[in-house]
């Protein structure tokens, strides 16, 4: 029955809304039982080119303590104008607007295609969206012509009426002034000092003047168009200017000598970006875009010092509690990101370094206010440039792919409660009834905010199932819940999108089969990682790791057909046969493995995994590997070292990487320059393939991936041989005899002796 | 030989009997020289010098030939007192008086040879008549006491004394000056050179002879009975003196006038600066002084000489209070003699001086001595054979580094003596190794920058445009080392309010950056590159960044200032440019913005003769110290332009000036009429030649040190005299106190050391040796002191101690010094004498009235009618005064304007600051070098008038402008031409005021006659002499 898939495929193309589980467990025993939580994968501004918005208000619940909006599931007294909230089961008039209303006549929230339907509201003045860049002075001079290229490229692709600002900073810390004739002003501000909001802004000028005057007079119409700042500029009245600005813009002129590392005074000035926009817009959407080449060595939220003798701190060095300033500066950088975060703006990080830049200090900063977080290894690499153009892309309506100060608010059911959030978000402390005393993720909280976010920002959702054993469920019921996501459009309207989903109830002691072919393996895979993830940012690894061993053991045994004590006998069924292997892959990713990565690495690639869709989560858990050959067409293979044949061309990717692997003898004949020869033109168009195909990808992934591009016995091929399930490994690669493929050097146990092992503890009795 | 018996009578009315018993007696001894008298007189003068010549000349001999010093006493005495009496017939104008003074002067020069320093003692006698007096007074200063001493000395024949040599001496030079005294000129001529010369070395004789002359007799005409007669003025002032301190209520009446004989002192009977000056000029100016001998008492600061220096330190580099040091603490207590040296160590040098030579010993640095680390100099004794030597400072032997030795000559001096400028000569420079710079790394050329206040009246009043448009021409004009191109000085620019404006004026940039510094809580140099730049690279730059900043700032509203975060950060900027430099503030109002050093307005009268009057000459806050410090520590020097409306708190923000050896320029209520003065100084303190970075360090021999230092600098440890900058007017005053009995043959050796960073940025030292002699007599004491170089140093002690003790103390103080000095001089050097009588030592024979100046000047002066920064302000920049400056300081120049003869190349003599001298016809030129007026009597000729201010009368002279027009007349040429002189030799442009006579400015002015009652109290010249008289008779009693 592909219903399941196509019903799930249907709803997340519909809502974008992805649950572990399709079927509910009626009562709070049987669903922990489910070892796997009814959660969701929610993306909330999912591209809906098919979904018009509506131009009024929603009708809300008037229960205080719902506010429910109505949907399609309300049930309706088309006579009396009555309807029903759906959550608290409150009777509600329509609003007068809807006298009209009748069975015929209905408002589109009703119909059930709007189970996810969007309002545009007018709702306070409108503000630009403001661009807020800083920048690192202290660049090789190379790096920065880039980065200077780059940023006033980026003044083209910006609306016209967009506010922009830019600080510099090295050694001190500048504020540029933009609208100034003749003479360039900046402020200046000591890059070891670390200053609070107020005194930024009474340094900056931008304290109002004293109160006293307006006192005097009582009854000042609030005629404030908004608080001109000398600091934020439209971008149509400035772009010449702070295209001549940038173009002068030197290098940290403070002598760096030898042995030391230039001083870098990064948390000063994203503590100055925090306060210059919180002092002149608050709650209003706005990036701080962050440039930076290396690791602050100074003032609060340093990294390092500025000797090079001392190295950034290593995984080892944490573990050893040896990173000196780490502490120091997280503590730094999650005040400025919370502060940022409470006034509705959002940080991005652009890290461009061939070592580390402190963004595991700094992740705080985009990972709670939906930032984007870009590493590289210069700014004058493609992957750099593209990656920063691509923020500014636009979707098919011509809009910005980027919304701002978005608030989610999630309802329940009476049966379910909500246990917490993982994404780009941080809680509005909102407690209410559906609001579990249980804590996954981001928790307490029935409301989160999301500064930032765009088409493919998604969060994982937690849910409790309440609904006690002894109090059984209608046959047919259902359970329901809303999603309600007020944001800022990069058209700087406010709208209001509300996604409501209903799923069965089923009992688990006698339909359990329902249950759990409405398993969605996929984003419970995703969710138990991003669950994992979340652990690992606080917990040593190895416990996450056995974390999540038990969690799978459990949910075979649960679901899992077998005779004990016989692990010949273990079988799943196809809704949970690919788990395992998901897990296997969860194991062995970045994202949990943090041998072989640097901190920084290891930020870069969770702040990823925690905000991307649900495809490209399952990516970066698996890379998706295609294999190219004249024996056929292009087809996906399994990522295992037996795929990596001579006769083969290799596309693997990662989501950070794409890889392009040309076997052994593939690589030969190019050498050999066949693809030059007309008469080998289908070889030619063999290599082509890949190379297009990798262009796609290239053309939509944001970041953009490392494009590598090697071969058999190549340095980069390891990006590859890393990745792939080591079925062959230089211990049993003659044991499997004749058979070909990659042997990999490497003592990691392959897929094949985890699937065995994980078969033996399910079917021990012991456990 | 110098003591001059002055005897100062005050004129006092009452009559007094007992003194009038006195007197007969002298007469009955007058009589005999009277009738000798005037022609008696005549021949006498030629007498007693013809004799006293040889007599000097013959080495030991003179002083005891008691015997014909009284004949030629007794002669003396009768001669003055005629020559007087032709002189001044009348007295009482000062007008008149003056006429009679030039010609004496004009005499003297021919005559006086040598007089000066040694000159015999002055006698004064004073009678209550005073009609004599006047006589003398116009006459001259030195002679004239001479002539009252014969009538004295005449009366004491009887005592005779020894004395009486001295008299003779002055008395020849007395006369010679007489207007028409044949006999007097032919008779001086012969005898000066010799004379004196031999006095002065043979201190023998004059310290016998000190001859003070006593009140009582005196006077009276010497022979001149029918005055006596007249008067009895004589033996009654004596009593008066003494017993009634009534006398003193009197005063004021003498200024009345000096008509009224019985009740007045004749003003022109005290003993005249402008006579000293004159007497000195006459007899030393235009000479060549050689500073080969040790322990000689150079020229008057006042006095124009070409100076050779042959082993000791130019006067223009160091002068002392005396010349020849007690050789033990017992004497120096005793005679309360303060032992300082005023050391300028920068000053300039006329052009037709020979530079200081540079000594370069290449890497080994300069040769010093093991022990004490004295330099290599002239005290320096090479002895066997050349291979070493003995320093004369701690007595070590030393070995001669081997590159530098050299063989000696048959006495004991080095082949190469005249070769090596250490050897030969009293100053000299070494280019210092790297041993002797910071951090031991070759210095960077220093910087200036330009700070400039452009709050909201700043910028309404136009001073910030006036200053921006000043700079482009200015910076022009940076000091360089005259072998370069290009100064190597690097400017920078900073505007500031309550925030700091710093400026990227690097040459590539198309137009200047403004970086905005507003934490001043911490303030910080927000980038080093770019803002401190060449100025003739970054021209362009610049001079765009100077047309900006009046407009940038046009709109500005803020009112608030801050002042120290502009200090620190100029101090900051120089410090992450690693190198020393001036800083420029121009600022003008109280720094009330919320920022470290924030001042509140505290201009507390209620504290004024309050035990806490000291606190209004302190910092308010501390942060001012310590600002100072650092800025010490990194040679940075701070200049302060001052514009204040209103208090500003010269005490607190003129402290990092005033101890990092910065200049303080205070301009109140700033108009654009002011600029010219502001201007002048601003483009002066800019071109100045300074050192930079500068330590100065003050060797003895054994015996004394160096205890106490006065002046622009900061101190961190008691021998190390610390100096951000110094330029070549910054003079510090050193005091010193024996450790130890001091030989008299080797007498008392000072080497002053100034390591420095020039302009160019080398790192130098200076060095300035000086020898003085030693005595164990009181009157060599006397004798060699210099009463300019005294007030200098009473001075700056003074305005230290108005920091630590209330004014009163520190007045009284001084007044007690005073007159334990002269009772110590009267006691052991002069002759016996009545009690009654004032005498005073030669050298020191002005000294009353500059003291009594000193005591009178603002800062010492507690009262709430003038503002405390004035008071402030004028502590500070004497604090910094050389000689020079703090002699016309206390005792202005006055110049009377309108005997100016336009066609002669001289100027007229000045004279006395009394109003009395000042006359409704006249028109007088005064300036004390701050501040400069021209005084219009109500009658002044309308042909001058014309001449000056191309106005048909006085009532059309608009006196808001503060310089003359150009009229091209040649009034207008020469005083124009005469102010711009006088301007010159001073540091600080003076700015012009025009008084008219009896309009309200002359208030002002009168100020400055500081012989006179001061307007807000301070005795009058004559008062002060009673009372420092009375104090003496205290003290001998």
């Amino acid at each position: 029955m592909a219903t399941y898939l196509e019903f799930i495929q249907q709803n997340e193309e519909q809502d974008g809304v992805r649950f572990s589980w399709n079927v509910w467990p009626s009562s709070r025993l049987e669903a922990t039982r489910m070892v796997v939580p009814l959660a969701c994968l929610l993306t909330p501004l999912k591209e809906r080119p098919d979904l018009p918005p509506v131009q009024y208000e929603p009708v809300l619940c008037t229960r205080p303590t719902c506010k429910a909006v109505l949907n399609p599931l309300c049930q309706v007294d088309y006579r009396a104008k009555l309807w029903a909230c759906n959550f608290c089961f409150q009777r509600n008039q329509f609003p007068p607007a809807y006298a009209g209303i009748s069975e015929v006549n209905q408002p589109a929230e009703l119909m059930p295609q709007f189970s996810t339907i969007e309002y545009i509201v007018q709702r306070g003045p409108q503000t630009p969206l403001i661009f807020l860049y800083v920048v690192d002075t202290c660049l090789e001079e190379e790096d920065l012509q880039a980065l200077k290229e780059s940023l006033q490229m980026s003044l083209s692709l910006l609306p016209p009426d967009a506010l922009v600002g830019l600080i510099t900073f090295g050694r001190m810390v500048q504020v540029h002034e933009l609208s100034c004739e003749g003479i360039s002003k900046s402020y200046v501000f000591r890059g070891t000092k670390d200053l609070t909001a107020k005194q930024i802004q009474d340094m900056l000028g931008l304290t109002k003047p004293a109160m006293s005057a307006q006192q005097a007079r009582p009854v000042q119409p609030q005629v404030q168009p908004f608080i001109s700042s000398r600091f934020l500029q439209p971008v149509h009245k400035i772009d010449m200017n702070l295209t001549d600005l940038l173009g002068e813009l030197q290098r940290d002129p403070w002598p760096v000598t030898q042995g030391k590392r230039p001083l870098r005074s990064t948390g000063v000035a994203l503590s100055i970006a925090v306060g210059l926009l919180e002092g002149t817009f608050p709650n209003t959407g706005a990036r701080i875009m962050l440039f930076t080449g290396g690791p602050p060595t100074q003032g609060p939220g340093m990294v390092v010092g500025d000797e090079l003798k001392v190295p950034i701190r290593s995984w080892h060095d944490i573990e050893k509690d040896n990173a000196r300033f780490m502490k120091k500066a997280t503590k730094h950088y999650e005040m400025l990101a919370n502060r940022t975060a409470t006034n509705g703006h959002c940080i991005d990080i652009y890290a461009c370094a061939l070592d580390q830049t402190g963004l595991l200090e700094m992740k705080c900063c985009a990972n709670l206010t939906g930032g984007y977080m870009v590493m590289g290894d210069s700014f004058n690499t493609s992957l750099f440039k593209q990656t920063f153009q691509r923020v500014f892309s636009r979707d098919f309506n011509g809009d910005f792919r980027m919304a701002f100060g978005a608030t989610l608010d999630v309802k329940t059911s009476r049966e379910l409660k909500i246990l917490g959030a993982i994404g780009p978000c941080i809680s509005l402390n909102v407690k209410g009834p559906c609001v579990s005393e249980n804590e996954y993720g981001i928790s307490g909280t029935s409301q989160w905010k999301i500064c930032s976010l765009d088409p493919t920002s998604t969060l994982a959702i937690y849910f409790e199932v309440v609904n006690q054993h002894n109090a059984p469920i209608p046959q047919g019921g259902r359970g329901a819940i809303q999603f309600v996501t007020q944001y800022q459009h990069s058209s700087t309207q406010r709208r209001i999108r509300v996604t409501t989903v209903a799923r069965n109830w089923a009992d688990a002691q006698n339909q359990l089969q329902h249950i759990e072919a409405a398993f969605d393996q996929e984003a419970a895979a995703v969710l138990m990682a991003r669950l994992g993830v979340f652990r690992a940012e606080s917990e040593e690894g190895p416990d996450v790791l056995r974390w999540l061993d038990r969690q799978l053991i459990r949910l075979c045994q649960k679901f899992g057909q077998y005779n004990k004590e016989d692990p010949n006998s273990f079988r799943l069924s196809d809704s949970f046969s690919l788990y395992p292997q998901f897990m296997f892959h969860l194991r062995r990713s970045p994202f949990l493995q943090v041998f072989n990565n640097s901190p920084d690495e290891s930020s870069y690639y969770r702040h990823h995994f925690a905000r991307q869709d649900l495809t490209q989560s399952l990516i970066m858990i698996q890379p998706i590997l295609y294999s190219y050959s004249f024996h056929g067409p292009p087809e996906p293979v399994l990522l295992d070292s037996s795929s990596i044949l001579a006769d083969r061309i290799l596309l693997m990717d990662t989501f950070f990487q794409i890889v392009i692997y040309l076997g052994e003898t593939i690589a030969q004949w190019r050498k050999a320059g066949y693809q030059d020869m007309p008469e080998y033109e289908n070889f030619k168009h063999l290599l082509q393939a890949p190379l297009d195909d990798a262009q796609d990808i290239l053309q939509t992934r944001f970041p953009m991936p490392r494009y590598i591009n090697t071969e058999h016995g190549g340095s980069q091929a390891r990006f590859l041989l890393s990745k792939v399930n080591p079925s062959q490994t230089h211990n049993n690669l003659y044991a499997w005899g004749q058979e070909s493929g990659a042997p990999i050097l490497t003592d990691d146990v392959s897929l094949q002796v985890f699937m065995d092992h994980l078969k033996k503890l399910v079917v021990s009795s012991a456990s | 030989m110098s003591q001059q018996g002055y005897v100062a009578t005050p004129p006092y009315s009452q009559p007094q009997p007992g003194m009038g018993a006195l007197s007969p007696p002298l007469r009955g001894h007058y009589g005999d020289p009277s009738h000798s008298a005037p022609p008696a007189g005549i021949m006498k003068p030629a007498g007693p010098l013809g004799p006293t010549a040889p007599v000097g000349a013959l080495p030991p001999g003179p002083p005891n030939s008691g015997a014909h010093q009284f004949g030629q006493n007794g002669p003396n005495i009768s001669g003055y007192p005629q020559q007087r009496f032709p002189g001044p017939p009348p007295v009482n104008n000062a007008n008149s008086a003056a006429p009679p003074y030039p010609p004496p002067s004009h005499l003297p020069p021919a005559s006086y040879p040598s007089p000066g320093s040694a000159s015999a003692a002055a006698q004064l006698g004073h009678q209550l008549g005073a009609m004599q007096i006047h006589d003398y007074g116009p006459g001259m200063a030195s002679g004239s006491p001479g002539i009252l001493a014969p009538p004295l000395a005449a009366s004491f024949q009887g005592p005779p004394q020894l004395a009486q040599p001295s008299i003779l001496q002055p008395g020849p030079q007395m006369l010679a000056p007489l207007p028409s005294t044949h006999n007097g000129l032919g008779a001086t001529p012969s005898l000066p050179p010799a004379g004196r010369q031999d006095g002065l070395p043979g201190s023998g004789p004059p310290a016998a002879s000190f001859p003070s002359l006593p009140l009582p007799g005196q006077p009276p005409g010497p022979g001149y009975p029918p005055q006596q007669g007249a008067n009895y003025g004589p033996p009654q002032m004596p009593g008066a003196q003494l017993t009634s301190p009534a006398g003193f209520p009197g005063g004021p009446a003498q200024m009345a006038g000096p008509m009224q004989p019985p009740k007045k002192l004749d003003p022109d009977s005290i003993p005249s600066p402008i006579q000293v000056i004159e007497n000195d000029r006459s007899t030393r100016s235009g000479q060549v002084y050689t500073t080969n001998i040790r322990g000689q008492v150079p020229p008057l600061v006042t006095t124009d000489c070409v100076i050779q220096d042959q082993g000791n330190a130019s006067p223009r580099y160091i002068r002392c209070t005396t010349y020849c040091f007690p050789s033990t603490s017992d004497m120096a207590k005793q005679s309360q003699l303060p032992l300082a040296a005023i050391i300028k160590p920068f000053a300039t040098v006329p052009p037709h001086e020979v530079p200081l030579y540079l000594v370069n010993h290449g890497e080994s640095g300069p040769v010093r001595c093991n022990r004490c680390k004295a330099y290599m100099c002239p005290f320096m004794q090479f002895i066997e054979g050349g291979r070493k030597y003995q320093c004369g400072f701690c007595s070590c032997v030393n070995d001669v580094p081997p590159f530098y030795f050299q063989h000696l000559d048959h006495i004991g001096r080095r082949l190469d003596h005249y070769e090596r400028p250490e050897l030969s000569l009293g100053s000299y420079e070494y280019v210092a190794t790297l041993d002797y710079c910071r951090n031991n790394k070759p210095p960077h050329p220093p910087a200036y920058i330009f700070m400039i206040d452009v709050s909201y009246s700043n910028v309404k009043n136009g001073l910030v445009k006036l200053i921006c448009e000043e700079l482009k021409t200015v910076l022009e004009s940076l000091p360089k080392e005259e072998q370069e191109e290009t100064s190597a000085i690097r400017v920078g620019f900073v505007t500031y309010n309550k925030v700091l404006h710093f400026f990227n004026v690097k040459s590539n940039l198309a137009q200047p950056q403004m970086m905005v510094v507003t934490d001043v809580a911490e303030v910080f140099v927000p980038l080093l590159d770019g803002f401190l730049v060449n100025y003739q690279e970054s021209k362009a730059v610049i001079h765009n960044l100077l047309d900006q900043i009046p407009e940038i700032f046009a709109d500005s509203n803020e009112n608030e200032t801050v002042f120290a975060p502009v200090v620190q950060a100029g101090m900051e900027a120089l410090k992450a440019a690693d190198c020393p430099g001036k800083l420029y503030i121009f600022h003008s109002s109280l720094p009330t913005a919320e920022a470290p050093g924030k001042l509140k307005n505290r201009d507390d009268r209620k504290l004024i003769n309050t035990d806490k009057e000291k606190t209004l000459f302190q910092p308010q806050t501390n942060i001012y110290e310590a600002l100072t410090k650092d800025c010490v520590a990194n040679g940075c020097c701070v200049n302060l332009f001052l514009f204040p409306n209103q208090y500003v708190d010269v005490a607190s923000m003129g402290l990092v000036t005033l101890q990092t050896g910065g200049t303080l320029h205070k301009y109140n209520n700033f108009q654009h009429l002011d600029s010219q003065t502001f201007l002048n100084d601003l483009r002066n303190d800019v071109q100045k030649i300074t050192g930079f970075d500068a330590i100065m360090r003050v060797r003895t021999s054994t015996g004394f040190r160096a205890t106490d230092f006065f002046g622009a600098i900061y101190m961190n440890n008691t021998t190390d005299v610390e100096m951000a900058g110094v330029d070549c007017d910054k003079a510090v005053t050193v005091e010193f106190k024996h450790d130890d009995k001091l030989n008299e043959d080797s007498g008392a050796l000072i080497q002053c050391a100034v390591l420095y960073t020039t302009i160019s940025g080398q790192r130098r030292l200076r060095i300035h040796n000086i020898s003085l002699n030693c005595s164990s007599q009181l009157a060599d004491l006397y004798k060699s002191c210099e009463t300019d170089a005294l007030i200098n140093f009473f001075a700056k002690s003074a305005f230290t101690a108005v920091l630590t003790q209330p004014l009163k103390t520190v007045r009284d103080i001084l007044v007690h010094q005073t007159a334990h000095m002269l009772a110590c001089y009267r006691k052991n050097c002069a002759s016996p004498s009545a009690v009654s009588q004032l005498i005073l030592p030669d050298a020191m024979k002005v000294f009353p009235v500059y003291m009594n100046s000193l005591l009178k000047n603002c800062v010492l002066l507690s009262r709430p009618e003038i503002s405390v920064d004035e008071r402030a302000s004028q502590r500070q920049l004497v604090m910094s005064m050389d000689v020079a400056d703090t002699q016309i300081f206390f005792y202005p120049q006055l110049i009377p304007i309108h005997t100016m003869d336009v066609k002669s190349e001289t100027l007229p003599a000045a004279i006395r600051c009394s109003e009395e001298r000042l006359s409704e016809g006249g028109v007088f030129l005064l300036a004390n070098g701050l501040q400069m007026f021209l005084w219009l009597g109500v009658s002044a000729p309308p042909e001058l008038i014309q001449g000056i201010f191309n106005v048909p009368s006085f009532t059309h002279i608009n006196t808001d402008v503060t310089s003359l027009p150009e009229v091209g007349s040649p009034y207008s040429q020469k005083l124009r031409l005469t102010m711009s002189n006088i301007q010159q030799k001073k540091p600080y442009s003076m700015k012009l005021t025009i008084v008219k006579q009896r309009e309200q400015p002359e208030v002002v002015f009168r100020q400055f006659l500081v012989e006179d009652k001061g307007l807000y109290g301070g005795a009058s010249y004559v008062d002060f002499l009673c009372c420092v008289h009375k104090e003496i008779c205290r003290l001998l009693s």
